[in-house]
């Protein structure tokens, strides 16, 4: 079988942009919606995912030869809960008021199917090299579109980001944004957004394929 | 090639050994987080005990036994306490009352001050709470609804009422869109001086 030949930028890019675990794959929805309220809270749940994430691919792809395949799901939830535990005591002691209000949702990271999903899908199959770099990409995309989500709802919602008044006070907030309704408005909006880039991209690319046929 | 299949022998050691590594790792993590996290909730407690009860600076904790207010250096398990709150020479200032009960969506834990000499709560503080993020979180956002509590009769009962119609000393403007949780922290603090006023 021919090595595909694999390029550490794509790899990171991928994860970030092109296959976004939120906006393309439409995956780790629970965090997405729970907690992007402000824009604070949606930066440490997704810099604590990116610990997880980055932490479990590295010593899950270091581990593959020696986990058996019967019962690697078992070992990746056990590296996985490890380092969330680790990540919810570490939170409480340095940063304790976002910490309470994240509430049930650090745990909870766990459960997060991205999280497990990149350990089957590649940390398992990859170089330790590239499996690091495909998390760094994976959790930059999820903090990315949590912080997106987090600032829109924010700046909507108490017309502040990271708690500074951005407007004057005749700005009415629309309280429904800091609500779940706002949160899967935002959410369908952006998931309209990068599906309209995907597609203009598509078609360009049609274009640009039909435009050399009819001029060789 | 035929790969052989691992035996469970192999299977079992191998997630015992994780789980092993996971609970040495998660154990000393506690460890060293306990002593930040206990520091941090006291001093939140103690913050809280100052702020409802101006004018002091000093705590103990105050248990009911045998018909009296006794202080005490630990709480007993399951046992109720206040807080007596001092102020530089000692003079007791007023006693801070923990107080919890169910707002709209989970329990709402607060601290209220109290002066028994005046009959009156002297302020509040919600040490924990869920309520909805831009309406009922208001009970500890809003500072004129915090403010209803600085000088409220207890007698004969503390009332909730419409924003804006507060005219007896012994009513709270409720917030407007969390009616529920404004009449909740009510409720809490009516529940804690039926327990405890007439043991000061």
């Amino acid at each position: 079988m021919p090595e595909k030949k694999q390029d550490a930028y794509q790899e990171f890019i991928k994860g970030l942009w092109r296959d976004n675990p939120v906006f393309v794959q439409v995956l780790g929805m629970c965090p997405m919606l729970a907690v992007t309220n402000s824009a604070m809270n949606a930066l440490v749940m997704g810099g604590a995912t990116f610990f997880v994430l980055v932490a479990s691919s590295f010593f899950v792809s270091s581990l593959k030869n020696w986990i058996p395949k019967q019962v690697r799901i078992s070992t990746y939830i056990i590296i996985i809960a490890t380092f969330v535990t680790v990540t919810d005591f570490t939170l409480e002691a340095l940063m304790p008021k976002v910490h309470k209000e994240l509430g049930a949702f650090i745990p909870l990271i766990v459960a997060n199917c991205m999280i497990l999903g990149r350990q089957e899908a590649f940390a398992a199959r990859n170089s330790v090299r590239f499996a690091v770099v495909d998390a760094l990409g994976m959790a930059s995309g999820f903090l990315f579109a949590l912080f997106s989500l987090g600032a829109v709802r924010e700046l909507l919602g108490e017309g502040a980001l990271f708690g500074y008044k951005l407007f004057s006070e005749n700005f009415e907030p629309w309280v429904i944004m800091i609500l779940p309704p706002g949160g899967f408005i935002t959410l369908g909006l952006l998931l309209l957004f990068f599906n309209w880039l995907k597609e203009r991209k598509d078609r360009l690319a049609q274009q640009l394929d039909q435009m050399e046929i009819e001029a060789p | 090639m035929k790969v052989s299949e691992p035996g469970s022998s192999r299977l079992v050691a191998t997630l015992g050994l994780a789980g092993l590594l996971s609970g040495l790792i998660i154990v000393s993590v506690f460890e060293a987080t306990l002593p930040t996290i206990t520091a941090y909730k006291a001093k939140v407690l103690q913050e809280a005990v100052f702020k409802v009860l101006p004018g002091s600076t000093q705590l103990q904790r105050l248990v009911y036994r045998d018909g009296r207010l006794t202080p005490v250096e630990e709480v007993g398990k399951g046992e109720e306490f206040v807080f007596g709150g001092q102020d530089a020479q000692g003079v007791l200032v007023g006693y801070a009352i923990p107080g919890s009960g169910p707002g709209f969506q989970d329990t709402i834990r607060l601290l209220y001050g109290y002066q028994p000499k005046q009959r009156k709560v002297v302020g509040m503080e919600i040490l924990e709470s869920r309520e909805t993020p831009g309406l009922g979180d208001k009970i500890y956002k809003d500072a004129e609804f915090v403010s209803n509590f600085d000088a409220l009769s207890v007698e004969p009962e503390i009332v909730t009422v419409k924003r804006g119609a507060k005219a007896a000393p012994n009513e709270v403007d409720a917030i407007t869109g969390a009616t529920i949780s404004s009449k909740a922290v009510v409720r809490i603090i009516n529940q804690a001086n039926q327990q405890w006023l007439q043991r000061f």
